[in-house]
């Protein structure tokens, strides 16, 4: 009575052994991880519609609350989360040909333009605080009032601008976190070795979801800093 | 197929390996499936508890037995309990994590430390909400509405939102490896058009998890973040809008009752199936509808606002849809029926729970139709109409369809027979105990009785005390077969591989199945059903 | 139907008997395809319950059956939404001619007050068949105004007005629901609704003493507000005219076209930066905080008192006197 699986090809130990061979090991992940990116596009996508009414229905005060924000800094944020989209793809293609040294090279980039992009969101979160655009008690646009006096804002639904800035940068930045954790993880696998031509699909689904990650702040830094940036008479 | 008698001495999954860790470390699907038997076991007698609870306290027009606060809470979290705690997870979690890899002919789920994440993502929502519980409770209704929710319940609103909204991350997990697992993992020759309606419908069911969940997790989320931040997204005051929550949150709560139903509706078939000995009348516009309920499904939550402050014309929308969404479900119904004629119809309990089904599912059914009628919803929206039609399909539906399914199926996970006089007695109490219950609320609910109130005008007594009456025998009911479970497991008479005579490749293996499901990989060149293959042994009845 | 045991609410307006009517074709609809579905079960069960030696046939299904089952239930179906949507329009479209409640909600009771000026709690006093618009708002949460005789029901939203009508047609008392859980006390923000013959109701109207008719206080209320200070009537004020403005289009500095409802006014007052009229400047103070509902309701039905009434009155309730602008 035999309980061992069946007779299969010759593996390595990451196969597994409820799938019948690494290709459909390989398919089965490949579709589970576009399938949970499609659960996070539905999970940002209800903030998304948040958004979509309030900066409708609140459009002045939408754009004084994103014209606070730093168009530099969140500039400089895009550009080192697209090149870390690079350093990803780059990765994937060097553990597709077994270059295993820059395959860690790459994946080290990726982590550490990780890291500026959450210290530098950290800076702009920090300028929010001094300038009381925190929402809650504290709050207060007298600021954004003075500075556009032509433009007349009523303060609280000003807040509503700023909690969702905070709403979705910061669940952003939370995806951005995990993010750099499955990096960590991937990088201690390709330096020992584990990632082959044969097999490299954690490399290529963890640079999928790293994708989606940088695909949403596309989203976000139109839609948070140049909502209406046209110089003011 | 063998009638001879198999003792426990073969290795099987339950016997491969003993001891605690190998419960909570286990990948088995099987295991797994066992260990949400346990839990959801456990919620729903908490969950009924506070429902019972609820039913005493509705003896009497007065509010006597437990103070408002109180009962704003018990209904609060028998909702919340019984639909995350109990009714989402029920029959996917046991049934199908048992039942899927089985029936498609692979050695497990495609992800099985995924499914072990998702027990305990289950587990932690779980203690957090008991936590919840005993700290005081929540008070929101388990519709969670603003800005009461956000503003001015003084309860453990942030604890429910949390919880429920990590309850919802192992609904998500368990969809998305039912998903990948129908696509990736079918055995040699098992076709889409092969696949018994039970897959069909556990993908369907699947399909709705992966993507309406997610929005209920960002609206919780929303609403946790909004009162521990100070917020102000929900907040009128701050020109927050209390539709907007309105509509996040219906648009993953109404497909939730698919996510409820569905499943049940894939026992229906393949018990219908069995008790029959045939092929389901239809089995194309069967499957097809599960896909139609799915899709149809995501188009009408607003039914659930007509007077919420909806434009007019978003109603009309609102409302034709939500005519059109009954249609597959009527189509189903139609079919079972029509598999019915030529049959040769056994009486077992789990066809007892089916004949219930199928009536008190097209009675919860026809009256989803009187709520999506504007002129009608305007009067009993909000009342005791809307209670007893959801609970006709959530209990007479969903919750038989679970118990139908658990007592179908128990032979292969346990490899013993349940004793089939009380089971054909509980199914009765079920039945009796559940119209008794529900029936008059149809009645109260039209009258203008409102809905979550713990004190009413005397002229709704008499029906308030027909229903708490009822629900005592309900309860009967339940917990009957617990308690006969349980003893068969010891005592039971020990179960052939397939006592049923059932068509499927579950049951070409050995009850229980061994841990990698079977000896070699089936390879099926037969098609769904194939009933004129099967003799049907001596377990199931001969009716004179 | 019996008195300690009733099955069926009383029927106490216009358009009670139209719901009533579809709810009993429905009911006769279920039960007939309850019964239809349940006896075939019944019959197929004992006909072919198994028996030694009969086999079941195996029958693939039959496309125009489904077809079939398909179609008709569809196509009645339809035939219920129309019939649901009529309904649904009619009470959702008062007459023009309504008299006017307004309803504040609070946790966890319900003040009216009629236009002339009566104010109630808990209890609204109508005459039989005069049509009644109520519109309402919410002082903290969302409840709703359910009168289960009338079969109205509506949302009472905080923020915004909502509305809805009826026309008694029965004398009598009958049952105010809060229907939308609002907190501790929901099952007790209850009331009557007391119909009453019309000399009655004109008799009560003069009973107890009021401060004059809901618009005479807001046109008190628009000058203490400095208001007036804008809004002239001479149209050489920084803001725009009010007289006649109330149901008319208005036309909006972002594109925007609306009407002028309630709600429009609600909005101008408390969160004037949403609805700047096109040709004016955004400065208008806002009033959120500094006015209550019930001043807001004086605001909104003064400025409604602005709009001539129609030519012979039809229906038409008593307004204010036209009100005289200070002359700068």
């Amino acid at each position: 009575m035999s309980d061992s699986p069946l007779a299969v090809e010759q593996h390595g130990p990451e196969h597994l052994h409820h799938f019948v061979d690494a290709e459909q090991q390989r398919d089965a992940a490949s579709l589970g991880m576009w399938l949970f990116l499609a659960t996070e596009i539905m999970f940002f996508g209800g903030m998304f519609l948040a958004y979509l009414v309030y900066r409708s229905w609140y459009y002045n005060e939408f754009a004084a609350g994103s014209r606070s924000l730093d168009i530099w800094l969140g500039t400089i944020n895009t550009a080192v989360l697209i090149c870390s989209s690079l350093t990803v793809a780059l990765g994937v293609r060097a553990a597709q040909m077994g270059q295993r040294k820059l395959l860690v090279i790459l994946l080290l980039l990726t982590i550490v333009f990780g890291f500026a992009f959450l210290g530098i969101k950290g800076v702009e979160w920090y300028q929010k605080y001094e300038e009381h655009h925190i929402p809650g008690r504290t709050f207060n646009a007298d600021d954004l009032v003075k500075d556009y006096p032509q433009i007349h804002i009523d303060q609280r639904p000003e807040q509503i601008y700023f909690s969702l800035y905070f709403a979705m940068t910061g669940l952003h930045a939370l995806h951005m976190i995990i993010g750099v954790g499955i990096f960590v993880f991937l990088t201690y696998h390709a330096w020992k070795g584990r990632y082959t031509p044969k097999y490299y699909t954690p490399v290529e689904i963890g640079g999928l979801y790293w994708h989606f990650v940088d695909i949403v702040w596309i989203y976000l830094f139109p839609l948070l800093y140049l909502i209406d940036r046209k110089p003011l008479r | 197929m063998a009638t001879v008698a198999v003792t426990a001495e073969r290795e099987n999954y339950l016997n491969k390996e003993y001891g605690i860790r190998s419960w909570l470390l286990t990948t088995d699907h099987k295991r797994i499936a066992l260990l949400y038997l346990a839990s959801i076991t456990f919620f729903f007698f908490i969950g009924g508890f506070f429902a019972l609870l609820i039913r005493l306290e509705l003896l009497t027009p007065a509010g006597d037995l437990v103070q408002a606060d109180t009962y704003n809470k018990l209904f609060s979290m028998h909702g919340q309990v019984m639909i995350f705690f109990f009714l989402i997870p029920s029959i996917p979690a046991v049934l199908g994590n048992f039942l899927v890899p089985l029936m498609i002919g692979a050695k497990d789920l495609a992800f099985p430390r995924i499914n072990l994440l998702s027990w305990y993502l289950y587990i932690i929502a779980g203690v957090i909400y008991l936590h919840c519980i005993v700290t005081g409770g929540v008070d929101t209704g388990w519709t969670f509405y603003t800005p009461f929710s956000t503003a001015f319940s003084n309860t453990r609103v942030i604890e429910a939102g949390i919880s429920i909204f990590i309850a919802g991350f192992s609904s998500i997990l368990t969809g998305l490896n039912f998903v990948v697992t129908i696509h990736r993992m079918r055995a040699p020759g098992m076709t889409w058009s092969r696949l018994p309606l039970f897959i069909w419908a556990h993908y369907a069911t699947s399909i709705i998890q992966l993507l309406g969940t997610p929005v209920l997790a960002i609206t919780l989320l929303l609403v946790v973040f909004e009162r521990a931040f100070n917020l102000g997204i929900f907040d009128p005051t701050r020109g927050g809008d209390p539709l907007l929550f309105q509509h996040l949150f219906w648009f993953y709560s109404h497909p939730a009752v698919y996510i409820m139903i569905l499943p049940a509706m894939a026992v229906e078939s393949e018990v219908v199936a069995c008790f029959t000995r045939k092929r389901i009348f239809g089995y194309n516009f069967v499957a097809m509808s599960s896909i139609a309920i799915a899709v149809f499904g995501f188009l009408v939550w607003a039914h659930h606002m007509f007077v919420a402050g909806i434009s007019l014309y978003s109603a009309l929308i609102f409302s034709i849809l939500s005519y059109l969404v009954a249609v597959p479900s009527a189509i189903k119904v139609f079919n079972w029926t029509a598999t019915m004629y030529k049959g040769s119809i056994s009486f077992t309990t789990p066809m007892l729970y089916a004949f219930g089904f199928i009536g008190l599912f097209t009675m919860g059914g026809l009256t989803g139709l009187f709520l999506a009628a504007l002129g009608i919803d305007v009067h009993v929206h909000d009342t005791y109409f809307v209670i007893a039609h959801f609970h006709y399909i959530m209990v007479g539906g969903a919750v038989m369809g679970y118990l139908g399914g658990l007592h179908f199926w128990w032979p292969k996970i346990s490899g013993r027979m349940y004793p089939e006089g009380w089971g054909r007695l509980a199914a009765l109490l079920v039945f009796a105990g559940f119209n008794l219950t529900f029936f008059p609320q149809f009645i109260l609910g039209y009258m203008g009785m409102p809905r979550r109130y713990w004190q009413y005008p005397p002229e709704f007594q008499v029906l308030n005390v027909l229903s708490t009456a009822g629900s005592t025998i309900l309860a009967v009911g339940y917990v009957l077969p617990m308690v006969y479970f349980l003893w068969s497991m010891r005592y039971g008479k020990i179960a052939s591989d397939n006592p049923w005579g059932a068509a499927g490749l579950e049951w070409q293996t050995s009850s229980p199945p061994p841990t990698f499901n079977f000896d070699e990989t089936p390879v099926v060149t037969w098609e769904a059903y194939n009933y004129e293959e099967i003799p049907a042994p001596a377990e199931v009845p001969v009716e004179r | 139907m019996f008195d300690n045991f009733p099955l069926w609410p009383a029927r106490a307006s216009a358009g009670a008997a139209n719901v009533d009517a579809l709810f009993i074709f429905l009911l006769a609809l279920s039960a007939f395809m309850c019964l239809a579905i349940f006896a075939m079960i019944l019959i197929f069960a004992t006909m072919y319950r198994r028996r030694r030696g009969v086999e079941a046939e195996q029958i693939e299904g039959s496309p125009e059956l489904e077809i079939t089952w398909s179609i008709i239930p569809m196509g009645i179906f339809l035939a219920i939404f129309a019939w649901g949507a009529v309904i649904y329009f009619h009470e959702r479209t008062p007459p023009r001619s309504a008299s006017e409640v307004y309803v504040v909600a609070k946790q966890w009771m319900w003040k009216l007050e009629h236009q002339e000026g009566q104010r109630e709690i808990n209890e609204l006093h109508v005459p039989v068949g005069r049509d009644v618009k109520l519109i309402m708002t919410s002082q903290d949460v969302i409840h709703s105004f359910y009168v289960p005789a009338f079969r109205i029901k509506q949302d009472v939203l905080p923020g915004r007005y909502t509305t809805a009508w009826f026309r008694a047609t029965k004398p009598g008392v009958y049952h105010l629901f809060c229907s939308q859980y609002c907190g501790t006390m929901h099952s007790g923000m209850i009331g009557q609704v007391v119909v009453m013959e019309p000399a009655q109701y004109e008799a009560w109207l003069s009973g107890g003493g009021t401060s004059g008719s809901l618009a005479a206080s807001g046109d008190t209320l628009f000058q203490q507000l400095g208001c007036s200070t804008c809004h002239r009537s001479d149209s050489q004020g920084r803001g725009p005219n009010l007289v006649g403005i109330f149901g008319q289009p208005v036309q909006l500095e972002d594109g925007r076209t609306l009407t002028v409802d309630e709600n429009y006014l609600r909005t101008c007052i408390l969160s004037p930066s949403k609805n700047i009229p096109s040709g004016f400047k955004p400065i208008m103070p806002v009033f959120q905080g500094l006015v209550s509902e019930e001043q807001i309701n004086a605001l909104v039905a003064y400025i409604k008192s602005l709009t001539p009434s129609p030519a012979g009155g039809q229906g038409s309730v008593s307004l204010a006197p036209q009100p005289q602008y200070p002359k700068e």
